[in-house]
């Protein structure tokens, strides 16, 4: 019984907006939504907490600056110091210049890949793995709110149901 | 809303440009001949040029909002429209600087000496007689009208239409859109076409040819990214002061966000700017090329390195989270801070071509900012209590007035 998972099918964005905020008023916890598109505003009502990638996008970043910095060091002037045009590299800081080019792109390399492949792995959803979208025609024109019964103590399943028919809700299907 | 100048803002602007021109008089008494006059006429083109241009970046930014028909900003356009309100004071400024060097009254641009072009003569300049056809007096100061009036032209016609359009009743169009903003968009285009030239063209001009031998291709492009971002200095500080004044009901947090992502990512374009210029030069290491930067570092070192970190790093760390860019005691020291910054990135432009090892940051320079700056910010604040704080009719209105992000 405890792991029911109730799902309310829509038809329309806005609709699915207005009926998200009115179960929440009515102390109904939504776990997730899917849809075709993001939905301007959903974020808030059903409590979701704002993403931290950019935190995780800074720290690959400035990793990515470290690591080339480190990498031409023992590159260009550690292990072989390069003369080009008559600028020998026998120091980092004075050639600091000429890296500075490499050193940025590296670290706008490991930030944008850092950040993909961690959205990846946080939702599962890398190359290869099997998808968990409940309802699929939520990639076309259908829109799902998905509310899983032990999130809802004391609220059986048919109480929900009936605070899910006060929305324009299309089909309400039981998992 | 209307807004009303408070006895302070009239006060303490009144104060800059008291302090300022006793500091300007003390520096200039206390200086010698020449080099005082020199000094002078140095400083009166750099505040000239930076004042002025802040509003003309204030321009483009309105203008770029027409053509992009960029919807989040229109509840600010009577803010970028008060910042351009410094044009025909700046405008003054530099033609007078412009003319009194066409009558040698002072020795700011090289190139206007005359005995630079006697072939055989004892000063006779190969590099510069070359460039003759271009740089010579009369096609500067030609161009340099055009330039100017025909920036006004557009400054006027947008702010005079935007208050027309105020007054426009739409349910007398068909299409129920004010005919007006549909102009807007097609001036905006030329304006931008024509700013697009001239931008760099003015830069050559008025700074570049200060050190005449030299060249970048780079140049106008930095002198505008230099800017464009100290306008949006300006508009994300004049901002915060009319809401803290309890104005601009209508900007909301948002709309500051949105001001703060400008600053930041045009400081990047500044710094980026700035340090590819440097880089090619430093790197190529051509004696023609590096002449500019051996007299920045051996005279200007500390301001000329020091202000590009500065004006780099502070943005770059401290606004980069989404919190700071909403949130005053971020913006705002960071934004004050970097407008000195690109203040004396103008000055630095300026002064080792003119003052060579004579000149740095003292009295004379503090004086006449400051006496600009009070200026600036009565004339900026008399502009924006002449119209109502938010346009009418303009057809995303109601959608700025309900940007949330």
């Amino acid at each position: 019984m405890s792991d029911k998972k109730i799902y309310a099918i829509y038809d329309d964005d806005y609709v699915l907006l207005e009926s998200a905020k009115h179960l929440v008023s009515k102390g109904i916890f939504i776990r997730d939504v899917f849809s075709p598109f993001p939905i301007h505003g959903i974020d808030p009502v059903i409590g979701l907490k704002r993403t931290r990638i950019a935190i995780t996008a800074f720290i690959y970043g400035m990793l990515g600056v470290l690591l080339a910095l480190l990498g031409i060091w023992y590159f260009s002037v550690q292990d072989w110091p390069i003369n080009i045009g008559g600028k020998p590299n026998f120091s980092l800081i004075d050639n600091l210049p000429a890296f500075i080019p490499v050193t940025f792109e590296f670290g706008v390399l490991c930030a944008a890949h850092g950040m993909a492949i961690t959205y990846l792995l946080r939702n599962w959803t890398l190359p290869g793995f099997k998808s968990h979208n409940p309802y699929p025609r939520t990639t076309d024109d259908r829109f799902v709110m998905e509310i899983h019964v032990h999130d809802n103590e004391g609220k059986s399943i048919e109480e929900i149901k009936s605070i899910l028919n006060e929305t324009y809700v299309l089909e309400i299907d039981e998992k | 809303m209307e807004y009303k100048i408070s006895k302070n803002a009239k006060l303490t602007s009144s104060i800059l440009i008291l302090v300022g021109i006793i500091a300007l008089v003390i520096g200039l008494t206390s200086g010698h001949g020449h080099h005082t006059s020199q000094r002078f006429w140095a400083n009166l083109l750099v505040n000239g040029y930076f004042f002025f241009t802040i509003s003309l970046a204030a321009l483009f930014f309105l203008a770029l909002q027409y053509v992009s028909q960029m919807a989040w900003g229109v509840t600010t356009h009577r803010v970028f429209q008060a910042i351009m309100s410094f044009m025909p004071i700046g405008a003054i400024v530099l033609l007078i600087v412009f003319v009194a060097g066409a009558a040698h009254m002072h020795h700011l641009y090289h190139w206007m000496d005359p005995e630079l072009y006697i072939v055989g003569g004892e000063h006779y300049d190969e590099i510069i007689a070359n460039k003759q056809a271009y740089l010579n007096t009369p096609f500067f100061l030609i161009r340099s009208i055009i330039y100017i009036a025909v920036w006004m032209f557009f400054a006027y016609w947008l702010r005079k239409k935007s208050k027309e359009e105020d007054a426009l009743n739409l349910a007398a169009y068909a299409d129920g859109v004010s005919p007006i903003y549909k102009k807007s968009i097609f001036m905006g285009v030329l304006f931008i076409f024509f700013f697009a030239y001239t931008s760099s063209s003015s830069a050559w001009d008025w700074l570049m040819s200060i050190d005449t031998h030299w060249f970048s291709t780079m140049f106008g492009w930095y002198s505008f990214s230099g800017m464009w971002v100290s306008s949006m200095i300006v508009a994300v500080v004049l901002v915060l002061y009319l809401k803290s004044k309890g104005y601009l009901k209508e900007v909301n947090d948002s709309h500051i966000h949105d001001l703060g992502k400008w600053l930041f990512a045009i400081s990047c374009l500044w710094s980026y700017l700035w340090f590819s210029q440097f880089m090619l030069i430093w790197y190529s290491d051509i004696p023609e090329e590096v002449t500019y930067y051996i007299d920045r570092f051996e005279h200007y070192k500390l301001l000329y390195v020091g202000t590009f970190f500065v004006n780099f790093l502070l943005p770059f760390f401290l606004l980069m989270s989404r919190d700071a860019k909403r949130n005053a005691i971020f913006l705002l020291p960071v934004a004050l801070i970097i407008f000195l910054g690109h203040w004396i990135d103008v000055l630095v432009m300026v002064l080792p071509g003119t003052m060579h090892e004579e000149g740095g940051l003292g009295l004379v320079e503090i004086g006449m900012f400051l006496t600009f700056l009070g200026g600036f910010i009565f004339t900026i604040l008399t502009s924006l209590s002449k119209a109502s704080l938010q346009t009418k009719n303009h057809p995303m209105y109601d959608e700025s007035v309900h940007l949330h992000h």
